[in-house]
């Protein structure tokens, strides 16, 4: 059954869309990430327009972001300082992101900068995983690898406006949330990510934050930066397509549930591999699109309203 | 049987008659069109021509996957019939990517005022066969004759690369016609044809000209508006997303976050 897409104005398989949302949130469910850096590359494969498919993956982000705060405020796991400290870097990136992706976009070159960034945030990401669920394999035969100390003292924390964090047992210059926040604001407007695969690792390797509280406070930014990316490109660009966000959303959710019900049962090592996998595929299919000859080098652009 | 008083469309009008009618009509963009017909058809018949469209408008609903529209009427007298369907104008960006350090990137862009964003062409024989270059060029019968000027100083030849890419990709998303499409007679004086509009149609005022040929020449014909639009909730979030962007921004974020809200919510086993 088609359906008819309002602002990306193509005809869309419902149950396509609903089975791209529920797959990422299944994701989302078994391994806790937002999904979001998949969403966007997988619309753009079934032919949505990138930057349609960019605005609006920023909209679904608002609804799956919002239910999983709530999710982790039930256990307390949010750290709401923190979390607005981010959010004014946010809030800052993300206009500038937006600003930059409408000059992009005028100057043709946004859907090479969509392609580009993915395929190294998807490729390092990916690399990462793998690497990392690897080592977790084999460290599993070798018990008793000593613990790593809290954190380290360098740089950083020479830089003023210190504050403290209590939920986070934190004294840390603002600025490097404010600077974090920033840097994944305006990747959030360019890509339509919630930009949690840059947040969470930095969060507890550079913040130095306790792992437990990471996701709900990244997630609390998230909704923030996501909604005012969506204004934005609302506004400034037309090309948020609600009805796309609603049914990834719907999708999402299902998928999001019986997610979480595998996750419990199966083996997290192996599941994160091929999670690694996946990224890594959806990574080398962008760049393999990047530099293989197009089948016609000319392309038009015209405003259709 | 073509004197007699055809049922029309309100917005269409004859361009061969009531020049008081056409006058408040007349779009301005095809005023001197309008008054070159007048000039040269008064000495023809009023009602040389006569035409309509099955359909003056074309709706795209939710599962919306193209549409055919037929074009039928009849001419008093012998002659040929050539007929042009165009949608509103736009300003269109042409891209060349290239290669640059392995990757393809655009890197040379021409831009196009006033490019139809919708062609159609049909005749009821080839059509230079039925009139002269000069006609043909001036009516903008056939996809050659879509005067495509860039705007800026770009080499003649660079232009012409451009313009056939445009032509392509245009022909390719079916918004440009293939090739001159027949316009069928029905005994001496009937014609029809079938005009096909795919499912990425642009939206719009179409304006259907529908020209009646003599000895190489123009010498009557007729206008008839066809609309293309969005209906149904996709028009309406269509047309509320561009009419109140800020305030669609705001309940699409609404919508997600409410949506998230009911997502939350502990399941009930059933």
């Amino acid at each position: 059954m088609d359906i008819y897409l309002p602002i990306a104005e193509v005809s869309v398989d419902v149950f396509v869309l609903l089975g791209l949302g529920g797959a990422v949130g299944f994701l989302t469910g078994v391994f806790g990430v937002g999904g979001g850096f998949l969403i966007t590359p997988l619309l753009i494969f079934i032919g949505v327009p990138p930057t349609v498919a960019v605005a609006s993956s920023a909209n679904q982000l608002v609804g799956a972001s919002v239910s999983g705060v709530l999710v982790h405020w039930r256990r307390g796991n949010v750290d709401f300082k923190m979390g607005y400290v981010l959010l004014a870097g946010g809030l800052a990136g993300s206009v500038f992101g937006v600003w930059v992706f409408t000059l992009l976009k005028r100057l043709g070159q946004i859907e090479l900068t969509i392609s580009l960034c993915y395929v190294v945030l998807l490729g390092t990401l990916g690399a990462l995983m793998m690497v990392e669920s690897i080592y977790a394999q084999l460290r599993l035969h070798r018990p008793g690898v000593g613990r790593r100390k809290l954190h380290q003292h360098n740089w950083m924390h020479g830089l003023p406006l210190k504050a403290r964090f209590r939920r986070s047992k934190l004294y840390i210059s603002a600025l490097l949330p404010i600077g974090l926040g920033f840097v994944v604001g305006v990747f959030s407007a360019i890509l339509g990510i919630g930009g949690g695969f840059i947040m969470v690792p930095a969060m507890i390797y550079m913040l130095g934050m306790p792992t437990a509280v990471v996701p709900g406070t990244s997630l609390l930014q998230i909704i923030f930066v996501a909604a005012n990316v969506t204004l934005l490109q609302a506004y400034t660009n037309r090309t948020v397509d609600a009805v796309l966000a609603l049914v990834l959303l719907v999708g999402g959710v299902i998928g999001a549930r019986i997610g979480s019900r595998f996750g419990t049962r199966l083996r997290g090592d192996q599941l994160r591999l091929l999670l690694a996998l996946l990224v890594l595929a959806v990574a080398a299919k962008l760049a393999f699109d990047l530099t293989v000859r197009p089948s016609d080098p000319y392309s038009i652009a015209w405003e259709k309203t | 049987m073509s004197r007699s008083p055809a049922k029309m469309y309100p917005g269409s009008h004859r361009i061969s008659a009531r020049p008081s009618k056409l006058a408040e009509r007349a779009y301005s963009r095809h005023f001197r069109f309008v008054a070159l017909i007048l000039f040269w058809a008064a000495p023809a018949h009023a009602e040389a021509l006569v035409a309509d469209l099955t359909d003056h408008l074309i709706a795209i609903t939710t599962g919306f996957t193209g549409a055919s529209v037929v074009l039928f009427g009849a001419i008093d007298g012998p002659g040929d019939v050539a007929v042009v369907v165009q949608g509103p104008d736009r300003e269109m960006t042409v891209r060349r990517k290239s290669r640059i350090a392995g990757i393809w990137v655009n890197s040379q862009e021409v831009i196009f005022a006033n490019v139809p964003s919708f062609y159609f062409v049909a005749a009821s024989r080839p059509l230079e066969e039925i009139v002269s270059p000069a006609t043909a060029a001036f009516y903008r019968l056939g996809v050659t004759n879509l005067e495509m000027k860039p705007g800026g100083m770009t080499p003649p030849q660079v232009v012409d690369e451009f313009v056939s890419a445009l032509v392509r990709t245009q022909r390719h998303a079916r918004l440009f016609s293939d090739s001159v499409s027949r316009v069928n007679f029905i005994g001496e004086r009937l014609f029809r044809t079938t005009i096909e509009f795919p499912s990425n149609v642009p939206t719009g005022t179409y304006l259907v000209q529908v020209f009646l040929v003599r000895d190489k020449d123009v010498v009557g014909g007729q206008t008839t508006p066809l609309v293309v639009s969005k209906v149904g909730i996709d028009a309406d979030v269509f047309g509320f997303a561009g009419r109140q962007p800020a305030l669609y921004g705001a309940i699409a974020v609404l919508t997600a976050m409410v949506a998230g809200w009911l997502a939350s919510l502990p399941f009930r086993s059933a």
